[in-house]
């Protein structure tokens, strides 16, 4: 496949001989070869070597203030990208703070390499000063992770790490070094030819299989397509967007394929699953033919899964073998890169007249669209819109996790791929901070906004310390309801109003931004609003903006644990 | 249901931890599981015994392949097969009775390795169903220790209609 990565170009190859190099040395001229432009990190101990070659190299550097910090901005600027992240840690502690951003990327596909000093190779196992069995720690959350202990290896591990990083289904991959392998000089010439006989990742679609999903959707009367992840990984959204237009079919999209369809469209359902659009999940429930291009069936998505799309003929298309027919059956599997088999699909397809069908599904949208009320307090949903409305609807969101996330899926107003920046699978609280300066590192001059939550930007907002180093104007709107909003919901919904352990009283962070180094604004009241937007985007650094919104919001749609899509609760949307 | 998976993996530490890992992981029900070196210095091969309905072997099949260090997997589900457990027993039996438990082992075809006061040690290797009735036979006398290496097993020769299921 190989779409997610692109060389620059700009660093030269190497061409000469390595005998001679230290490992730090050989480490260093692989990135160069992979066309890395930016690293994230921390040093520490066992990582001095590697930061003694990095003192002279093209590459730069960010020093952030955390190194989950460090990987999370690595995702960000590869989720933003295409391209893959690149995180430096040292080991012990320096590692281990690696694991939750691991795990996000895990969960996400994001192609990530971690590079991690380890304590010197005989000392491995001892109990030594900041060691800890990362390979061990890491297995479970990273595509595949690598030892390396002796400088001969270092140049070939280092090829297949980013190998596996960015092909098949991308996924974070950990390269634990031990320094003493990064101090040694080659003797002689290393092998560098990757040696992987066990990956061999499917990128091309079987004709069969995709000439049995195009009759099926030629024959159905009330097909849905139903988008995720994989697509953007893809590239596919040229090819989603003809294939759906050609024979009229509605699209809905996950958390992580927002964009994907531009949400003008009258094909657009907006995002489905348990706090997706009325018309999305209707849809889905009463399709005769589901089709699944690079989604993986998700809890958040599905509701009870023996409910699920009960009428539907399921085609699932997806890279990843063991995606296919994990949760749900499917009937026609399709295994394969999104955008090859949607591409071949095409001609397949047929313009159908499913008039009826886009018919109802407009009533859908007419009768249940996402809605707030403007009066009272500053509504969150509204703040999102705003956003939404004076950037165009064409800037690059990060979110946290919580109900602003969901009111910013919901609200914003997607155009394109790769402009949410979001952690859909594991969840992560604290992500939106900095994902959103490394995507800013990744587009220079584009406009970057985290749409946080009080909860999520607490956990991370030191890195504003980082944006602001090194000027990068990152916009951050914390929307700050005095609560943790989410489990406040359930807690409102599921245990009686109990609210326990969800007052979460904020500092003044415009006071925070200030001492951080960045511009520091605070808005209470509806009328200062935009302005106070419009100020924020035209400042040439970064600036947050904390906004105090009404604290008792709930998101609606709903599906509860245990209910069908169709038996959303539609709360104020009804 | 019971089914035997094999599968070549790289010959690298760490693999083995990797593998029980994704099980553990997965929650799925391992009976057992055997690795060993193959014929090719490069390439182990891990036999596995799992216990599941064809769903669940499809999603094990699938979930093994997906590793790295994986190179292939193959299901012996339709295929005719031999499989062997090696098993050491120490059944716990007078000088007087001995011969009588002699007798069952050379019923087996088994061998006594070790011989005490109180007790031998037997060595008996065959299909599971083998192991469980000798297993069974000699409880009345009392097992005091027992030790299996978990199956491996190897598809029968040259049949052209018979291939197992492979995945990479």
């Amino acid at each position: 496949m190989g779409k997610t990565t692109k060389t620059s170009g700009k660093h030269k190859a190497s061409t000469g001989t390595y005998t001679g190099m230290s490992g730090a040395e050989v480490l260093h001229q692989m990135l160069l070869d992979e066309g890395i432009e930016i690293l994230f990190g921390f040093p520490g101990g066992t990582v001095l070597p590697i930061f003694d070659v990095l003192y002279r190299s093209p590459i730069k550097f960010i020093l952030t203030r955390h190194e989950q910090g460090a990987c999370h901005m690595a995702d960000g600027y590869a989720r933003s990208t295409g391209r893959v992240g690149v995180v430096i840690a040292t080991s012990g502690p320096g590692a281990t703070n690696l694991v939750t951003a691991l795990a996000t990327a895990n969960m996400d596909s994001v192609p990530l390499v971690a590079l991690t000093g380890q304590v010197r190779s005989t000392l491995i196992g001892n109990d030594a000063f900041q060691e800890a069995d990362v390979t061990g720690i890491t297995r479970p959350i990273t595509k595949h992770n690598f030892l390396v202990k002796r400088v001969e290896d270092i140049g070939r591990t280092v090829k297949e790490a980013f190998y596996i990083a960015r092909t098949g289904r991308p996924g974070p991959v950990l390269v634990d070094i031990a320094v003493d392998s990064t101090v040694a000089r080659l003797q002689s010439e290393p092998d560098l030819t990757a040696n992987l006989p066990g990956y061999k990742p499917t990128t091309t679609g079987n004709l069969r299989q995709i000439k049995s999903a195009a009759e099926a959707i030629n024959a159905a009367q009330r097909p849905v397509l139903y988008v995720g992840g994989g697509v953007v990984i893809s590239g596919a959204s040229a090819e989603l967007r003809k294939l759906a237009e050609k024979g009229g079919i509605p699209v809905a999209t996950t958390l992580l394929a927002l964009g994907t369809m531009d949400e003008r469209s009258p094909l657009a359902l907006q995002m489905l699953g348990m706090h997706g659009s009325a018309a999305a999940n209707y849809a889905v429930q009463d399709s005769d033919c589901l089709i699944a291009v690079g989604a993986r069936f998700d809890d958040r998505v599905t509701g009870n899964l023996a409910e699920f799309a009960p009428r539907a003929k399921i085609i699932h298309i997806d890279i990843d073998p063991s995606s296919i027919s994990k949760n749900v059956v499917v009937d026609i599997p399709v295994v394969g890169d999104a955008r090859d088999i949607l591409g071949r699909m095409l001609e397949l397809i047929k313009a159908v007249d499913r008039s009826d069908w886009l018919e109802k599904i407009a009533q859908w949208k007419k009768r249940h669209p996402f809605k707030y009320e403007t009066e009272g307090k500053i509504k969150p949903q509204e703040v999102v819109a705003r956003l939404g409305e004076l950037t165009d609807h064409n800037a690059i969101i990060a979110t946290g996790v919580g109900q602003h996330q969901m009111w910013t899926a919901q609200f914003y107003g997607w155009r394109r791929p790769r402009q949410i920046i979001t952690s859909g699978g594991l969840g992560t609280m604290g992500f939106g901070c900095p994902a959103a300066i490394g995507a800013q590192f990744g587009n220079p001059g584009a406009t970057v906004i985290d749409i946080d939550g009080d909860g999520s930007f607490c956990m991370t907002m030191v890195e504003v310390i980082t944006a602001a180093r090194y000027q990068q104007p990152v916009k951050f709107v914390v929307l700050d309801n005095d609560y943790l909003g989410m489990v406040r919901q359930w807690q409102e919904m599921f245990y009686g109003r109990r609210y326990s352990a969800v007052s979460h009283p904020c500092p003044e962070f415009a006071k925070i931004a200030e001492g951080y180094g960045a511009r520091g604004m605070k808005v209470t009241d509806r009328s200062e609003l935009d302005d106070a937007i419009r100020e924020m985007l035209k400042h040439p650094g970064p600036v947050v903006l904390h906004v105090v919104v009404e604290p008792e919001e709930n998101v609606y749609p709903m599906v509860a644990t245990g209910k069908a899509l169709h038996e959303m609760d539609l709360g104020k949307l009804a | 249901m019971r089914h035997v998976i094999s599968a070549l993996v790289q010959n690298q530490s760490g693999v083995l931890a990797h593998v029980a890992g994704m099980f553990a992981a997965r929650g799925f029900n391992i009976d057992s599981l055997v690795v060993g070196r193959t014929e090719d210095p490069h390439l182990s091969r891990m036999t596995i015994v799992v216990v599941g309905d064809d769903r669940v072997l499809e999603q094990v099949r699938k979930q093994l392949a997906k590793l790295v260090p994986v190179v292939k997997v193959r299901d012996f589900a339709d295929v005719a097969y031999v499989e062997r457990d090696l098993m050491l027993i120490r059944v716990t039996v007078s000088p007087q009775r001995r011969p009588e438990v002699v007798e069952l082992v050379n019923l087996f075809r088994g061998t006594v390795v070790d011989v005490a006061m109180d007790s031998v040690v037997v060595m008996l290797a065959g299909p599971e169903d083998k192991l469980e009735a000798f297993i069974d036979l000699v409880r009345s006398y009392g097992i005091a220790e027992m030790a299996r290496t978990g199956v491996i097993a190897m598809s029968r020769g040259q049949q052209k209609n018979a291939a197992a299921k492979e995945d990479s």
